[in-house]
């Protein structure tokens, strides 16, 4: 690495920046120390996603009690798809891996680069959900809709809620490429796409435990 | 168009709600007019509906406590009336279905709108100007939080009045909330309600463990940080630790009566008592979230009054994060008639039995405070008092019904009724009724009537006691909870001595009320214009009171536990600084009201099953909160010669004072 991409890294990382940083397209100045500095949001939304964390734990622990509640109705191993799952679980694999360049673009401060990987990580993601809301509709139609049995409504809430809060990340990208747009990336821009980054991985990870207790396990 | 919602659902033939009805529009109309006729809009929308200062939210939280103590209160001398009357043949003047809805509402709004927007409201006063901050973490945040909880208050008001609200009991129990059993839009109004408020006070508490962690003045460190601060930390810990529960809890509901799941039904599989430990799973922890910054509270003070450092502030550190810790272990006391074993029974009831040895550790610590001070009969030296004889009565009776055996006995009965309002009332209540009139000058700047505050006391006490210890004597003799009407004879004295009860607490909340206005006229008369009017110990007494807008002029050093205190004792407190600087604060936005209230409608119209306001509603809280993520002009410099201004003033005042 040489020294302007240490430069950018410190900017980002730094708990406060004690420099006045000057954007280059807002006249607002970002003051020294700003009410809302980075290191401050950077905790609070570690404990947001902890909370959230916490509602994923409630409905893997219901699925947990409900998934043989079948009410003499299909099981996982006749409804789902393995491969197809695996598509979707590689799509929001490699969608993290794009949103990992984004970042390291962005610590390089090349905003065109930052942009593109953003881009791209939404349509990945766009992808994902398209796959699953195809896959809840094609349940659906077979008679398998949430309202089948206790094992279906609980599956469709875990795996919907996880869909769901994709969809919010994908709102999220798409105004986080507008705001590098309109405001370049300073402090506040890099601010959010970090938070934005914990979020997509955090939803990676929830995923990863989604294939493996709710899709996988059906099949061990 | 507009889903389920016709003209019908307007309850026209209850003459008690048309009544309510026609005095709420009233009182509404006239407020209204007041504010229009005296020109108070534009102050209204600039000073408080868009502040983001933690005081005036705070103040705002109290004040919505208030009015929703009004309404929880009438429920309840309702429900007391209803009781005293309704025996042997007689069926009182409430009809089984609209005593449900009461005692239903009475649990949720004394829960969900009077207390925890109490506490949260004196974390907000109290909590930045203890610890030296100049606001919260998240000011914005803090402002939507509490426009969320307001929006839930008013979705629970609403229901009152256009269909009707749960008749399930607070906690709403499927497989009765169900939609088979619950068809009326009752159960979707609490579960809106809960959801939009829920969220508001999750998002303080991420709020203020951020604000504690990360703001404190330079030099305090945790064993200098004040008990009540404790108290806020770990209770924002709590909530941001189990209120996800109750969200995703209630989502869950919410599947099973919008689009026909099973979770909690009878039928394919569903499974009712996982609602029933999921909702303790949020619902112990949520009395801990209530009682701890009542203690907090407490501690501050029983030390100022007795002119004491507080004894074993260490142990009350240490009991405080225990009762955090257990909080989590204790859930199924609530329901040990379950079934689930002996074992695991026995396991409860011990963890239950131990939560009271962190619980006891501090009444002593309290006790040893008084021990040769200089007591003051302050009236928040007497709520305390009273707290700690009423809190330990509720809490042995609460180590009784931790054993299962008895618990089997007395579960559901009146018994655990008296037990939780032993509690909340002698504990909670009392505990930010104590902190009101303490800290009421710290934002006010002028302190609150003593005459009025000692009758409020002296009635909440005795009626308390008069309507509650006749509850544990009905639970012994057999009386359940709930009931509608009886025909044992035998009980009704007690429930006449209990409506007496009630209505002189009745009194108390007069009394309240009059204190608040007898104070606010003379308040030329009870200006506090050292900012320190009870000689205290922490912080937030070395500011003027009420505390300017920054709090601080200059962010203080911390060298001691009472740092104020210390600064008396060596004469370094208020002294005047060399020179002044800029300040750096929050500027003030409509966003968090905006998104409120859009969050309002999108209840409302999901309750009604109005699709086309629901994605109004829902497109707006988006659009707002996105577009308030553009907006970079969020904070702007208080000039040095301004809050040399304010100062200067400041010291003029107290000079003239001393």
């Amino acid at each position: 690495m040489h020294s302007p991409v240490l430069e950018e890294a410190d900017t980002l990382l730094a708990p406060a920046p004690r420099k006045p940083v000057t954007t280059p397209v807002h006249a607002h100045p970002v003051d020294d120390h700003s009410h809302d500095d980075g290191a401050k949001t950077t905790m609070g939304f570690w404990i947001y996603l902890m909370s959230d964390c916490l509602i994923f734990a409630v409905l893997f622990a219901t699925f947990g009690v409900l998934m043989n509640q079948t009410a003499d109705g299909p099981g996982g191993r006749d409804l789902f798809e393995l491969p197809f799952v695996l598509g979707e679980t590689m799509l929001l694999l490699i969608s993290s891996f794009t949103f990992g360049m984004a970042m390291l673009n962005l610590q390089a401060g090349k905003q065109r680069q930052v942009v593109l990987w953003l881009i791209v990580s939404g349509m990945i993601g766009a992808g994902f959900i398209g796959m699953e809301v195809f896959e809840f509709s094609k349940l659906i139609h077979e008679g398998a809709g949430p309202s089948g049995s206790a094992f279906l409504s609980s599956y469709f809430t875990l795996v919907g809620t996880h869909g769901l809060h994709v969809t919010m990340g994908l709102i999220w990208i798409g105004v986080m490429v507008d705001q590098i747009r309109r405001f370049g990336l300073d402090t506040i821009v890099r601010r959010r796409l970090a938070c934005l980054s914990l979020f997509w991985h955090f939803l990676d990870l929830i995923w990863i435990c989604v294939f493996t207790f709710v899709y996988l396990r059906e099949f061990a | 168009m507009f889903g389920k919602l016709t003209l019908d659902a307007i309850p026209y033939h209850e003459p008690i709600i048309m009544g309510t009805l026609a005095v709420v529009l009233l009182l509404g109309a006239a407020l209204l007019g007041a504010i229009s006729y005296y020109r108070k809009w534009e102050y209204l929308w600039t000073e408080w509906i868009t502040s983001v200062d933690h005081k005036k939210v705070g103040v705002m939280y109290i004040l919505l406590a208030l009015v929703m103590l009004l309404r929880g209160f009438a429920d309840a001398i309702m429900m007391r009336v209803q009781q005293a009357v309704a025996f042997n043949g007689a069926v009182g003047f409430l009809p089984p279905h609209h005593y449900d809805q009461i005692f239903t509402a009475h649990g949720v709004i004394m829960i969900f709108f009077v207390a925890t927007p109490l506490v949260i409201g004196l974390m907000n006063v109290v909590v930045p100007l203890q610890i030296g901050a100049r606001d919260v973490a998240y000011p914005f945040v803090n402002s939507l939080g509490f426009w969320l909880s307001a929006a839930g208050a008013a979705l629970v008001m609403c229901s009152m009045f256009i269909g009707d609200f749960a008749a399930t009991g607070w906690v709403a129990y499927p497989p009765l909330s169900e939609l088979g059993y619950s068809p009326t839009v009752g159960v979707d109004y609490y579960i809106w309600a809960l959801q939009i408020s829920g969220l508001g006070t999750t998002l303080s508490g991420i709020n203020f463990i951020v604000t504690i962690w990360r703001m404190r003045a330079p030099g305090l460190n945790w064993m200098k940080m004040p008990v009540f601060t404790w108290t806020a930390l770990i209770t924002n810990i709590l909530i941001v630790a189990v209120f996800p529960v109750l969200t995703a809890t209630l989502v869950l509901l919410t599947m099973d009566r919008y689009l026909d799941m099973h979770f909690f039904t009878n039928e394919l599989g569903g499974n009712a008592m996982m609602y029933i430990n999921l909702i303790w799973v949020w619902g112990h922890p949520e009395v801990y979230i209530l009682i701890l910054p009542a203690f907090g509270a407490f501690s501050e003070i029983i030390a100022t009054f007795s002119r004491k450092p507080l004894f074993g502030y260490t142990s009350m550190v240490y009991a405080t994060s225990s009762i955090g810790v257990l909080s989590f272990f204790v859930w199924l006391h609530h329901f040990f008639t379950m079934g689930s074993g002996a074992n695991v029974n026995a396991f409860f009831g011990i963890m239950t039995s131990i939560i009271s040895i962190p619980t006891g550790v501090k009444l002593f610590n309290w006790l040893f405070t008084m021990y040769r001070g200089r007591i003051r009969f302050h009236s928040s030296t007497l709520w305390t008092i009273g707290f700690m004889v009423t809190f330990a009565v509720g809490g042995m009776t609460g180590v009784l019904l931790a054993l299962p055996g008895a618990d089997f006995v007395l579960h559901n009965s009146l018994f655990l009724v008296a037990h939780f309002h032993n509690v909340i009332i002698g504990g909670v209540v009392f505990g930010c009724l104590a902190g009101i009139s303490f800290w009421f000058p710290k934002v006010f700047g002028f302190t609150l009537n003593e005459f009025w505050g000692k009758v409020s006391f002296w009635c909440w006490q005795i009626g308390f006691l008069l309507a509650f210890m006749p509850l544990y004597v009905l639970g012994f003799k057999g009386m359940t909870r709930r009931m509608n009407h009886y025909d044992v004879p035998e009980w009704h004295p007690y429930l006449v001595v209990a409506l007496i009860g009630a209505l002189i607490i009745g009194a108390g909340i007069l009394a309240l009320l009059i204190q608040l206005y007898v104070s606010v006229r003379d308040r030329e008369l009870n200006r506090d214009l050292s900012g320190d009017p009870w000689n205290a110990r922490s912080l937030e007494w070395s500011t003027a009171s009420p505390a300017p807008f920054y709090n601080f002029a200059h962010t203080p050093q911390i060298t001691s536990l009472e740092q104020h205190w210390d600064d008396k004792q060596s004469g370094r407190a208020w002294q005047r600084p060399q020179h002044y600087e800029r300040i750096h604060m929050p500027r003030n936005t409509p966003a968090g009201f905006l998104v409120a209230m859009f969050g309002l409608l999108l209840s409302f119209a999901l309750v009604w099953h109005i699709w086309l306001a629901a994605a109004v509603g829902l497109i707006g809280v988006l659009i707002t909160f996105i577009a308030r993520s553009y907006n970079r002009n969020v904070d702007y410099y208080v000039p040095a010669a301004e809050v040399e201004k304010i100062e200067n003033a400041r010291y003029a005042a107290m000079r003239k004072a001393i």
